[in-house]
């Protein structure tokens, strides 16, 4: 069984169909990352996971259990097991709340009385490489990266299950990043933890993340070990997509693969294969509509993949 | 002088805490010259964001200018009566923030607060609105008609963060000041707006202030870069120089941090070890000292001043001294 089981979810906003299935599993300790194109559904998935955002069809597994839809009541004992990490790090801090307050409140949230909770402040602002004097500040006091950080600290708290983690390295120098996934790997090896972690900085999927799947107009296009997408991405989204990476050296010559045209409408989505009118390697079968194809571990949403 | 565009000259700037002043900014000087694109990178809290909000005069109100001018096109913004700095902000100098919600007002549509900033034109309200949708759709939004009239949390984080340069665009700005304006682009949608970045540079010789932790991409935007450790410029110089001739131990230690360059899975990510100094309590002698793994004993004693090297490359460190002296 695994850890999270996403089954054909799916979110709509009025006639504006935002996720049109999406699916995927992580395995406990497991890290699996979420990329793709700004606008393509992936907060929406794990808000819709934690019970954030609506999801009006498909099937949220967490240890076996459904929980798409559950209440609030519901889901308040899981929210000690699977914990968030907001995109927008200064926004998801209430204001008026002292950081000691912000990073203690899932241990009150929990009723864990029993806590010292300014000796826990004190310990998960080191975790993140944080001042201890920090605690007494409010959010607005803080640089955009220390507020990333805050939330990272309130995340890890109550040593969760699952973590979904949007964006979590967004706005850190390259020092910081590292410290943060460094924590991050050593608490999944040492407490199994499992992780979901949208971002759009492929430096850090690759060293990160187990397996990948990569999110497209609100459907997963390719999925599978970030080794091997690495390597062979097959999907064209995906060669466009990597290729594009930025390199930290003035003289790199890149060899991008550009998309032709424009973002596509979700009002009016393309027909055939929906990635057709952008794709550089479009074919006369790309007017049928591609299938979801699972070959190896490997998944795949296209007519013509690349060899 | 003539080419010069904005000059931050001796910077100081303070927040006043429970814990005494911190001092944030400390004798920033450097120049933006006209149509140059000038990247500034730095640790985490190291100043970034308050040197532009100072630069703007858009400060907490804790902030305490200590000294130093901030001249664009000659005139020290720091001495502009309020109404001018309005007038100023968004015509002149556009900026994107670092947290797109602080340019959007989430109780006002996209396309209100579109037509909002267009308050100077002359254009009829149909005018406008087709223009702020033409600008949507340059940075990528689909369906922009239709999107103006949706509210800021409608949209997803990228999308907040393109609707916020496109804005910043709509003025056709001197100067360009952007905070981290693209950590929630995927990666073809960053490309796409530096080239439109450079685009603008080439067409209305916009200069650009860029901040970003993205190496990658200051390496492919920006002439320039400034390098900030603990509320001071340690170093800076052409971008070229930068990245393949650094000259302070902290730029060098940053760039080999980037996972860019480690192509294969890394179990541990490189760091930089230690901490950044207390800025309420700032020691004596060179801010990276404690972390820096080749510090001598006039480390210490000394603060490394700024000093020119070569080709307009500066850097902050007792080795180049060592170096010139030799
Ligand atoms: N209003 C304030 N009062 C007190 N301290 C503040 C205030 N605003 C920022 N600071 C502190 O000043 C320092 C500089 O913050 P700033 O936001 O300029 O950093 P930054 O370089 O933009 O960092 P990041 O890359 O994380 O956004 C930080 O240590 C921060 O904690
Ligand atoms: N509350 C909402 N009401 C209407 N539309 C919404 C809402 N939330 C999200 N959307 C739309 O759903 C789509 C997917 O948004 P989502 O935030 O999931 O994208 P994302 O993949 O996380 O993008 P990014 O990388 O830019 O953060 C977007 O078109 C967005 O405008
Ligand atoms: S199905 Fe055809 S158009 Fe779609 S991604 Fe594959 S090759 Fe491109
Ligand atoms: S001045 Fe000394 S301590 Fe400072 S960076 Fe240079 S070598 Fe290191
Ligand atoms: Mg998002
Ligand atoms: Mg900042």
């Amino acid at each position: 069984m695994s850890l999270l089981d996403v089954k054909d979810l799916r979110t709509s906003y009025g006639q504006v169909n935002v996720l049109a299935g999406v699916s995927f599993t992580v395995e406990p300790g497991e890290t699996y990352a979420l990329v793709g194109e700004s606008g393509s559904g992936k907060t929406t998935v794990i808000r819709a996971i934690a019970g954030l955002a609506p999801a009006q069809e498909g099937s949220v597994k967490f240890e076996g259990r459904e929980i798409r839809g559950a209440s609030e009541r519901e889901m308040r004992p899981l929210r000690k097991d699977i914990a968030m990490m907001f995109q927008d790090p200064v926004g998801s801090l209430s204001p008026r709340l002292t950081i000691r307050s912000l990073i203690t409140e899932p241990y009150r949230i929990q009723g864990m009385k029993d806590r010292d909770l300014d000796a826990e402040a004190k310990r998960l602002l080191e975790m993140v490489n944080l001042p201890a004097h920090f605690a007494d500040r409010y959010p607005y006091q803080l640089s955009g990266g220390q507020a990333r950080r805050v939330g990272v600290a309130r995340a890890l708290a109550l040593e969760p299950k699952l973590i979904l983690a949007d964006e979590p390295t967004a706005g850190l120098d390259v020092s910081v990043q590292g410290e943060l996934l460094n924590l991050m790997n050593d608490l999944r090896e040492r407490l199994g933890l499992a992780m979901v972690i949208i971002t759009h900085n492929l430096n850090v999927v690759r060293h990160v993340a187990d397996r990948m799947g990569i999110m497209y107009l609100g459907r997963l296009v390719e999925e599978g070990t970030t080794e091997a997408i690495f390597k062979h991405p097959r999907h064209p989204y995906t060669r466009c997509l990597l290729s594009a990476n930025p390199e930290p050296d003035p003289d790199a010559r890149l060899e991008r693969i550009a998309l032709k045209g424009e973002p596509p409408s979700l009002l009016r989505r393309p027909k055939g294969c929906e990635f057709r009118e952008r794709c550089p390697f479009a074919q006369e079968v790309c007017s049928q509509t591609p299938q979801w194809e699972i070959e190896n571990g490997h998944g795949l949403r296209c007519l013509a993949p690349l060899g | 002088m003539s080419d010069t565009l904005l000059e931050i000259d001796r910077l100081s700037v303070d927040y006043e805490t429970a814990r005494g002043d911190l001092r944030a900014l400390r004798d920033i000087s450097f120049d933006v010259r006209k149509g140059e694109i000038v990247g500034i990178v730095g640790e985490s809290g190291c100043g970034k964001s308050t040197l532009i909000s100072s630069i703007l005069r858009l400060t907490a109100p804790n902030t305490r200018f200590r000294q130093g001018e901030v001249r664009f096109k000659g005139e020290d913004l720091l001495q502009l009566p309020e109404r001018r700095m309005r007038a100023l902000r968004g015509a002149d100098i556009s900026i994107v923030f670092q947290d797109p919600m602080q340019t959007h007002n989430p109780v006002l549509s996209i396309g209100q607060q579109m037509l909002d900033i267009q308050h100077r034109s002359k254009a009829s309200r149909a005018e406008k609105r087709a223009r702020a949708a033409q600008m949507l759709g340059a940075v990528g939004i689909p369906d922009p008609e239709a999107r103006l009239d949706q509210f800021p949390h409608e949209f997803s984080g990228g999308m907040r963060q393109r609707i916020a340069i496109a804005m910043a665009l709509m003025s056709e700005p001197d100067l360009l000041i952007a905070d981290e304006p693209t950590t929630a682009l995927d990666a073809t949608l960053e490309v796409q707006i530096i080239e439109r970045l450079q685009e603008l540079q080439r067409e209305f010789n916009c200069a650009i202030l860029f901040i970003s932790h993205h190496l990658g991409v200051i390496a492919e935007l920006c002439d320039r870069v400034v390098v900030m450790y603990a509320g001071a410029v340690v170093e800076s110089g052409d971008v070229r120089e930068i990245f393949h001739d650094p000259k302070h131990p902290y730029t060098r230690r940053l760039i080999d941090c980037d996972p860019g360059h480690i192509k294969e899975r890394a179990r541990v990510l490189p760091t930089i070890p230690g901490e950044v100094p207390d800025l309420a309590n700032l020691p004596g002698g060179c801010i990276f000292r404690d972390r820096c793994n080749q510090a001598m004993p006039r480390c210490a004693a000394e603060v490394p001043p700024l000093t020119q090297l070569k080709n307009g490359h500066h850097a902050a460190c007792w080795l180049n001294h060592k170096e010139a002296a030799e």
